[in-house]
């Protein structure tokens, strides 16, 4: 993984020290809290409902047992004894005192880490595959490119006051997008042209919030070394012309979608062939220096598992085989799996990780994965490198730690938000209806009958939960001071995106998990086969099916009742 | 007035005259672009060093013989519109101005560095702002990771 050089660690030493400067003066009086607010915005820390709140940066969701037990320690020592996982690969700390975050910074820069632009109207941390460099559909590794792009980003002197968030994802694979590109202000996906070149495919104008998008192709194919000019003339276009009257309409898809995608491009192209200088073309050498860092760890030259693995799905040990089934993944390199750990078990809010949890996967990662892992956009752990032949044994322990949930990618890996529970936007609460989605649904024949279908919630039309790309989708709203909530169907995040689509009338509180429920049933009913997974029986046969099944019996009671 | 010019804290020696305010015998004015668009000829031969101020959402491609102006002002009505960042960038790589470029309006301590990597030399700090410690500002960062009007190299040209 990445190592700081001394470059890197004299901006993140000076940046802290900057940091302290600002917070003095905010303290003296000399710099007010409104021209304070994006300053510490910019260095990870929000006002939430009840206290500050720390984001901590961790690019392209890769980290360290170092790291992950430097994690755990601030949890323990600053925090409540727990970290949140969030939906950009990032932790966050829901609970640190003011006075505490200098040293809070401190801790985490000995580790190689920050909290810098993981909020404020900047250029976000950069997100990724989350089994980028393993995945056998994988193309290139886009971790070098990821890199590339959190150095050009840190700190760049023209984008840190931009009409809003600007989010920037990459993968690799073109057979399967797992980093949800076509949702960022900038996808990136890397491709092959017809002479066999590497380049990227450049979305431009996805995102959700109040205003679905799904990312439009501003360049079929643009060549590497054009990298860094290309994305910089997009986000000048958009610093330049991204409106910035309404902060609802202020996000890039906003401006894409008012000039046009020709338009826009027209834009980016004009500035691009102007700006496009010798010196900010990035040479191979450099592709080169930083892919060195992601170099694939010493694994032993092993025989495939492909039939271990299949084996172990159809063994004897049932808690293990559904594990395998659902949490372990297929590695590029014969004899290693890629492992989900969940941290999705019922009775614990989506995301949430305890310190003793934290220094568990530290040590797990240790003896089974070359000490790193990988925090996905879903909410959970990846450890990319785990020996096949060693499954079983990573998998006792992990249930002995309450981290062996065999549900990835099932009903009960719910995405959420943090919802009313901590977020001042919040119109609703999340974690109660994950909980009771976790506890309903906690039955691994059930889930595995169910099959592969995401739920995705959020307490706001903001839509950090993603909920528009969520299989079921749920969004809180605000009735009258009442929490309610709408079901939607039909959202993907990948290479089939789409956006879901609202079914009906929102549910209470207390109809919202049966409304889910009666879905499902519905789904099972009306399925083709069994391999059809419940996003393409909502795609084949539409909502009305699904309308009936949950309002229905409620209309036909009003009918009658009327 | 005092200003910050090339990390220095000078007298103005420019005067900012709105539209409809009279204009100097002599001197160097700042106009508005309006103002000038209107009676460029006139201004130009009149004052031989002749600044303009741009609004926020106004472009360096609306100001004509741009390379007969000493100095462009650029307004920062508020300190969170960045505008300004970008349009400095093009006034100085695709334009190739090489007069004075001011940042005016909201205008704080904490901006100033990112302002002079984007090719700001001169600062008119917001009203009631202390200059003394703003100077601080420029040397907070010993490195850089991009390319921007200050370095046309990234620092992977740097190593």
């Amino acid at each position: 993984m990445y190592q700081y050089d001394d470059n890197d660690r004299r901006i993140i030493t000076e940046r802290a020290r900057q940091f302290r400067g600002q917070i003095a003066r905010r303290l003296s009086g000399e710099i007010s809290e409104e021209e304070f607010k994006p300053l510490r915005l910019q260095n990870g820390l929000y006002m939430q409902l009840h206290a500050y709140m720390l984001r901590v940066a961790i690019p392209y969701g890769l980290l360290s047992s170092t790291q992950v037990r430097k994690l755990a320690h601030i949890a323990r020592t600053y925090d409540r004894g727990y970290a949140h996982l969030t939906t950009r690969q990032n932790v966050q700390y829901n609970w640190p005192k003011l006075a505490d975050v200098p040293t809070i910074l401190d801790e985490l820069a000995t580790v190689e880490m920050h909290a810098v632009q993981t909020s404020g109207n900047c250029v976000r941390n950069i997100t990724a595959d989350h089994f980028a460099g393993i995945a056998p559909d994988e193309l290139e590794d886009p971790r070098p490119y990821c890199e590339i792009l959190r150095q050009w980003s840190t700190f760049h002197p023209e984008f840190a006051y931009l009409p809003r968030k600007f989010k920037i994802a990459v993968t690799g694979a073109p057979g399967e997008d797992r980093a949800a590109v076509r949702f960022h202000d900038i996808g990136l996906r890397i491709v092959e042209n017809e002479r066999g070149e590497r380049g990227f495919e450049v979305l431009v104008g996805g995102g959700l919030g109040r205003t679905p998008e799904i990312g439009r192709v501003c360049r079929a194919f643009l060549p590497k070394r054009h990298f860094l000019s290309y994305i910089e003339s997009i986000l000048r276009v958009y610093n330049l012309f991204g409106r910035r009257d309404n902060k609802f309409k202020a996000r890039i898809k906003i401006l894409v979608t008012a000039l046009g995608i020709d338009e826009f491009r027209r834009r980016v192209d004009e500035d691009w062939e102007t700006t496009r200088t010798p010196e900010l073309e990035l040479p191979n050498e450099e592709i080169a220096r930083v892919a060195a860092f992601f170099e694939p760890p010493p694994y032993e030259p092993l025989q495939t598992s492909d039939r271990q693995l299949a084996g172990f799905e159809l063994g004897r040990d049932r808690d293990f085989g559904n594990w395998v089934k659902n949490n372990v993944m297929r590695h590029k390199v014969p004899g290693y799996s890629a492992v989900i750990i969940s941290v999705k078990a019922p009775g614990t809010p989506p995301g949430d990780v305890s310190d003793t949890q934290l220094d568990s996967i530290a040590d797990v990662a240790d003896r089974y994965s070359f000490g790193r892992i990988v925090v996905t956009h879903t909410q959970n752990f990846v450890l990319s490198d785990v020996k096949t032949s060693e499954l079983q044994r990573l998998h006792a322990e992990l249930v002995a730690l309450d981290l062996g949930k065999p549900n990835a990618n099932k009903l009960t890996d719910v995405i959420t938000c943090p919802g009313l529970d901590y977020c001042d936007l919040a119109n609703a609460r999340s974690i109660p209806v994950s909980l009771e989605i976790a506890e309903r649904f906690d039955r691994i024949d059930y889930l595995n009958d169910v099959g592969d279908v995401s739920i995705k919630i959020s307490g706001c039309i903001n839509a950090c939960g993603h909920h528009h790309v969520g299989n079921i989708g749920i969004l809180g709203i605000d009735k009258r001071g009442e929490e309610w909530y709408q079901l939607m169907l039909g959202g993907s995040p990948g290479n089939d995106a789409s956006i879901g689509e609202i079914l009906g009338a929102a549910l209470a509180q207390d109809e919202i998990v049966d409304a889910i429920e009666r879905v499902l049933g519905r789904y099972l009913q009306i399925r083709e086969s069994e391999d059809e997974r419940f996003i393409d029986t909502v795609r084949r046969v539409g909502l009305e099916p699904f309308k009936q099944a949950v309002y229905g019996s409620v209309a036909k009671a009003a009918a009658v009742g009327g | 007035m005092l200003i910050i010019r090339n990390r220095a804290i000078v007298e103005d020696d420019f005067v900012h005259v709105p539209d409809g305010a009279e204009l100097p015998a002599a001197g160097k004015p700042i106009v508005t672009l309006a103002r000038y668009a209107g009676a460029r000829e006139e201004l130009l031969g009149r004052y031989p060093a002749l600044g303009v101020r741009m609004a926020s959402d106004q472009l360096p491609g609306d100001i004509p013989d741009l390379d007969r102006l000493v100095l462009i002002a650029i307004e920062f009505p508020r300190f969170t519109d960045g505008r300004g960042y970008s349009t400095a960038r093009q006034l100085r790589d695709r334009h190739r101005f090489t007069g004075e470029l001011r940042a005016v309006g909201w205008v704080l301590r904490d901006q100033l560095y990112y302002m002079e990597r984007c090719g700001f030399d001169a600062f008119e700090l917001k009203p009631g702002k202390p200059l003394e410690n703003a100077l601080e500002a420029f040397r907070e960062f010993s490195v850089t990771y991009q390319a921007a009007a200050d370095d046309k190299r990234p620092l992977y040209r740097r190593r």
